[in-house]
């Protein structure tokens, strides 16, 4: 990730931003520090609990702030993963970003959950990641051997991501969705990253951060519509 | 004032967003963005089309209240929000903004109770709340009859509804009628115009035999059955339907229980005031009966402007600046939504 313009310019500069990620069973939240040398974790809280994302996420960010000895209003900006998730956990991450980033006028940036997985995978050959998506089914997207995003992200039955890796010749697979889908995958797993990386998060959106760049609203990945049937016609009650 | 307590109060247990700023009972601000238009042709409220709407609408709400308002974050005291009862999964969009909100302007925030928040709106409108005083919340959510003996302490549930909700009743009259979601106010419109007396539908849990078991419960379920076989036998007969007038009868059987059970609460504990709240309460029959009725037995009734008595950031604002004003200590951050909050909890307190 190299510098942006204003970086550039200016030759070196600190921004302290809030990491959070509530796509997934692990509930994220982490102070980093983007410098033109890079991004830096400072602490990071990561919970694992698919049921609990409300009660977890505000505490872990109030904790991670008082390790590093930091008020909310050093804060520079706030990056938040978007998804692909389960809807109820993700909107958590969301709208405490939003809301975060609306009280200390900073700018949030969105970044793709699957890419905190895929790209920090990266290693020269092309990767699957792939989150459970529950339903028997995953949201997956593929990465090249860069860790640039080629195809994605998608929801669908491991099989139909099992048939596009073996076309785009994936050598491997990461994410929970593939530990819980390897047989159907037919990839060799790897151990991690099982969940999205807060540094990658920020390293995702280190550019933009250096850069200034205006805030964007935090816009969730769904990929699916919300259950619901339009009202039929009415049942008689007369026999 | 200066010195009551400014309070934020931010409301999505159903598919309002809604976020009001009040000054002990002083109300500053009410900004409201519903997602009822995309509810419409499901019939009903999508929980989760309500919370996607609740997630876009929070932001622009809170930014629409504090402009009203005159006031910035850094000025609260503290931050309320509906914690339960209500959809668990737009119930959790609130609190986690509130809780956004808390930790970056370094607030206390407080899970209140969504039904003691109706109750507690009456104050912004007539001031503090005498107590004890009986309350009837009626709304698409609940039906309930409630002692308020404390309001930032508890209040004693004395009934509920076993089956539907009031407004639920009358979304699916509406429906039945040919008339549109939400059904209350087009009931109410039509009835104006027909007799309330034209077709006797039942009053549930009225009997007798009823009344040992249900004294303060409420069922519309057998009310909505009776009024669709009324409908239904005409149009078999291939005769018109007097909407006006089934609208009407139907309307008046709603209120007549309502009030009726309110009032015999009022009566039986010795309580001189009837608070009503919720979407029904704006319903203009039900009004102008318990006016009527509670005057014959000296009982004041305090019912809050419409727009106050359905969902709102306000009433939950009116709340927690109860509350703040009462010492009440505050949640923790690890406050979870709640949507089956019982009616005995009014907020959420941080202490074990
Ligand atoms: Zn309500």
């Amino acid at each position: 990730m190299g510098p942006g313009p204003v970086a550039g310019r200016l030759g070196w500069f600190t921004v302290l931003v809030l990491v959070v990620d509530s796509s997934t069973p692990a509930v994220i939240a982490a102070l980093v520090q983007v410098t033109a040398a890079g991004v830096e974790v400072r602490a990071q809280r990561c919970a694992v609990d698919a049921r609990a994302h409300g009660e977890l996420l505000a505490p872990q960010v109030d904790a991670v702030l008082a390790e590093v000895g930091v008020r909310p209003s050093a804060l520079g900006a706030i990056v938040a993963g978007l998804g692909p998730g389960p809807f109820t956990g993700l909107r958590v991450g969301l709208v405490t970003a939003a809301t975060m980033g609306q009280a200390l006028g900073v700018p949030t940036y969105g970044v793709c959950s699957l890419d905190a997985v895929g790209f920090p995978a990266a290693a020269g050959e092309p990767v699957l990641a792939a989150i459970d998506a529950r339903r028997r089914e995953i949201y997956w997207a593929v990465y090249d051997g860069a860790g640039q995003r080629i195809v994605g992200p998608e929801v669908s039955a491991p099989s139909v991501a099992a048939a596009r890796a073996r076309d785009l010749a994936v050598v491997a697979a990461v994410g929970d969705g593939a530990h819980r889908y390897a047989a159907t995958l037919e990839l060799p797993v790897g151990d991690e990253p099982r969940y999205p990386m807060p540094v990658a998060l920020a390293q995702l959106a280190a550019e933009r951060i250096a850069a200034g760049a205006p805030g964007e609203p935090l816009t969730p990945l769904y990929l699916r519509r919300p259950d619901a049937v339009v009202a039929a016609g009415r049942k008689s009650v007369l026999p | 004032m200066a010195d009551e307590p400014l309070v934020l109060g931010i409301e999505t247990s159903c598919d309002e967003t809604g976020v009001g700023v009040v000054r002990g009972h002083t109300l500053l601000a009410d900004a409201l963005a519903s997602s009822v238009e995309e509810h419409a042709r499901f019939g009903g409220v999508v929980p989760e089309v309500a919370s996607r709407a609740h997630l876009e609408a929070i932001v622009p709400t809170m930014n629409r209240a504090l402009t009203e308002a005159g006031v910035t974050l850094a000025d609260v005291d503290a931050i309320a929000v509906t914690s339960g009862p209500g959809l668990a999964g737009a119930l959790l969009v609130g609190v986690a903004a509130a809780k956004g909100y808390a930790v970056a302007a370094d607030k206390p925030v407080y899970g209140v109770n969504h039904l003691a928040a109706h109750v507690a709106v009456d104050t912004l409108e007539h001031g503090p709340l005498p107590e004890p005083a009986i309350a009837l919340l009626v709304s698409g959510g609940h039906s309930s009859l409630l002692l308020v003996d404390d309001l930032a302490q508890g209040v004693t549930p004395l009934g509920a509804t076993i089956d539907d909700a009031a407004g639920e009743a009358f979304d699916k009259v509406a429906r039945l009628l040919g008339l549109p979601f939400p059904g209350g106010p087009y009931i109410d419109r039509e009835a104006h115009a027909g007799d309330p007396a034209a077709i006797a539908f039942p009053r549930g849990l009225t009997a007798a035999k009823d009344l040992a078991a249900h004294r303060y419960d409420f069922s519309f379920s057998g009310l909505k059955t009776a009024v669709a076989r009324w409908v239904e036998r005409r149009q078999r007969a291939g005769e018109p339907i007097p909407v006006a007038d089934v609208a009407a009868s139907f309307q008046e059987a709603v209120c007549d229980v309502l009030i009726g059970k309110a009032l015999d609460a009022c009566r039986s504990s010795g309580v001189q005031t009837l608070v009503i709240g919720g979407g029904v309460a704006a319903n203009s029959r039900l009004r102008a009966m318990a006016e009527q009725r509670a005057a014959k037995y000296d009982i004041r009734v305090r019912t809050p402007r419409p727009k106050l008595c359905t969902d709102n950031g306000a009433m939950v604002a009116a709340l927690g600046s109860h509350l703040v004003a009462a010492g009440v200590a505050p949640s923790r951050l690890d406050l979870p939504a709640d949507s089956a909050m019982p009616l005995t909890t009014v907020s959420v307190t941080g202490e074990e």
